[in-house]
């Protein structure tokens, strides 16, 4: 026998399924003013210092079809690269959304700053971008995956030269369509699936 | 605050549901076939956003009275549902926001697409959120809520349960996942539960009656303790690269 480690393990996760926003967004599922205040209703207040930016796309299933219940957290940094709680990050930032797919459309959307390039461990630089957090019914761990836009420097990012297919990093890679507008789709299983992420 | 603190232990994904699993259909075209990038946690994932007790109104968290703004209290048998978050080290995790959802008593979810005929509960709106204390406590008052029918095989129901989601302090901890009731005979049965494949991991999920916290002719109590990833924390973390 040896000693015992005493760790305790991680909460297994279950879905969210299909009424996950009765509790994180209760406007989009008709309950208004359940909650005072709800959170994650954009990253950005007024004020926020850079480039304003809009990405639109949906989560498609592996039929093709666009799931109409699912929900995506995000994260990020100013457009300085910092965090938000972090010295002399942007007071404009909060950093943190939530949206969802359209019931209707499945189409989604956020508004928010450019992130900046955020220095990594060890030296260098991540390329600016968004963490995303996605869940659904029928999702039974929520997956994680990024936006990076194409129109930055993405050449040194140690999480995109990690991905041995070179074709699939497009797949975290927003396209630009207009000025300040993105596309980001991301696809849950078979062609031009997603790079989900284990960080 | 904590930056002393290393990378996110990597998730263990055994502890988890399996994401493709045919007796749960929906999971079936909505699971990834490709395998997952794995590489160490990165500021972007071991930070994450913070929320103020300034959220918070005074109901929050309580489903009993929060939808009715006190004025008229929810149809059903009362409980207190209460426990620790706590890091895979056992530390607390204080002041972090825990958000529940849920079905009526009769099993019927307030939400534009429910259509299930058990009626609505004029007093229940059915979601509740909270901040930790500092020893990482955190408590609802609620009703339990009724097992429901949903398509999937020919007569599947969902045992009784509460829907969590739990925040951490960074945002490679986020979990959502769903708290069950000691003695449900409906668990067992569950495709959803049964997409944990370790039995001792479901059983992480089934609160126990705590007749301890439990309030004579008044309300019966749950306890669901949750664990979040933990944060390696040694004093060799900040050194150069490969030395
Ligand atoms: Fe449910």
């Amino acid at each position: 026998m040896v000693q015992s480690l005493d760790n305790l393990r991680e909460t297994p996760s279950q879905t969210a399924g299909p009424y996950v926003h009765i509790g994180c967004m209760p406007t989009h599922a008709g309950n208004a003013g359940a909650f005072g205040t709800e959170i994650g209703k954009s990253p950005i207040a007024d004020g926020a210092k850079g480039q304003i930016v809009t990405i639109r796309g949906q989560v498609i299933d592996g039929t093709g079809w666009a799931l109409r219940d699912a929900m995506i957290e995000s994260w990020q940094t100013d457009a300085a690269g910092r965090f938000p709680g972090q010295d002399d990050a942007d007071p404009a930032v909060s950093g943190f959304a939530r949206f969802a797919a359209d019931g209707e459309s499945g189409e989604f959307t956020l508004r928010t700053v450019k992130p900046g390039p955020i220095p990594a461990r060890g030296g260098g630089f991540q390329a600016p971008h968004i963490s995303l957090w996605v869940v659904a019914r029928g999702v039974n761990v929520g997956l994680q995956t990024r936006i990076y836009f194409e129109d930055e420097d993405n050449s040194a990012d140690p999480l995109l030269k990690r991905i041995e297919q070179r074709p699939r990093a497009e797949t975290l890679i927003a396209k630009k369509t207009a000025d300040g507008e993105y596309r980001f789709d991301i696809r849950l299983q078979g062609a031009g699936e997603t790079v989900f992420l284990d960080l | 605050m904590t930056t002393d603190l290393g990378p996110l232990v990597p998730r263990d994904r055994a502890a988890h549901p399996v994401p493709y699993d045919v007796d749960y259909k929906t999971s079936v075209a909505r699971s990834p076939h490709q395998p997952l990038l794995s590489m160490e946690s990165t500021p972007s994932e071991e930070t994450g956003p913070r929320f103020g007790h300034n959220i918070l109104g005074p109901l929050d968290n309580n489903l009993i009275l929060n939808w009715t703004k006190g004025a008229a209290p929810a149809v059903g048998e009362r409980i207190l549902v209460h426990g620790r978050v706590l890091d895979e080290f056992g530390r607390p995790v204080p002041q972090t926001l825990v958000e529940i959802w849920q079905a009526n008593a009769g099993g019927r979810y307030r939400h534009v697409k429910d259509t299930y005929f058990a009626p609505i509960d004029p007093n229940f709106g059915g979601c509740g959120r909270t901040i930790t204390d500092y020893n990482g406590y955190y408590e609802f008052l609620t009703i339990r809520p009724g097992a429901y029918p949903w398509p999937n095989r020919a007569n599947d129901w969902r045992p009784m349960h509460i829907h969590f989601s739990i925040f951490g302090h960074s945002f490679g901890q986020r979990l959502i996942s769903q708290m069950y009731f000691e003695g449900d005979p409906l668990i067992a049965r569950c495709p959803i539960v049964n997409t944990i494949k370790d039995r001792s991991q479901i059983d992480r999920l089934v609160a126990p009656l705590d007749m301890a916290k439990s309030r004579p002719l008044d309300f019966l109590a749950y306890k669901m303790d949750i664990v979040l990833r933990g944060r390696r924390q040694t004093m060799f973390e900040n050194k150069p690269e490969g030395m």
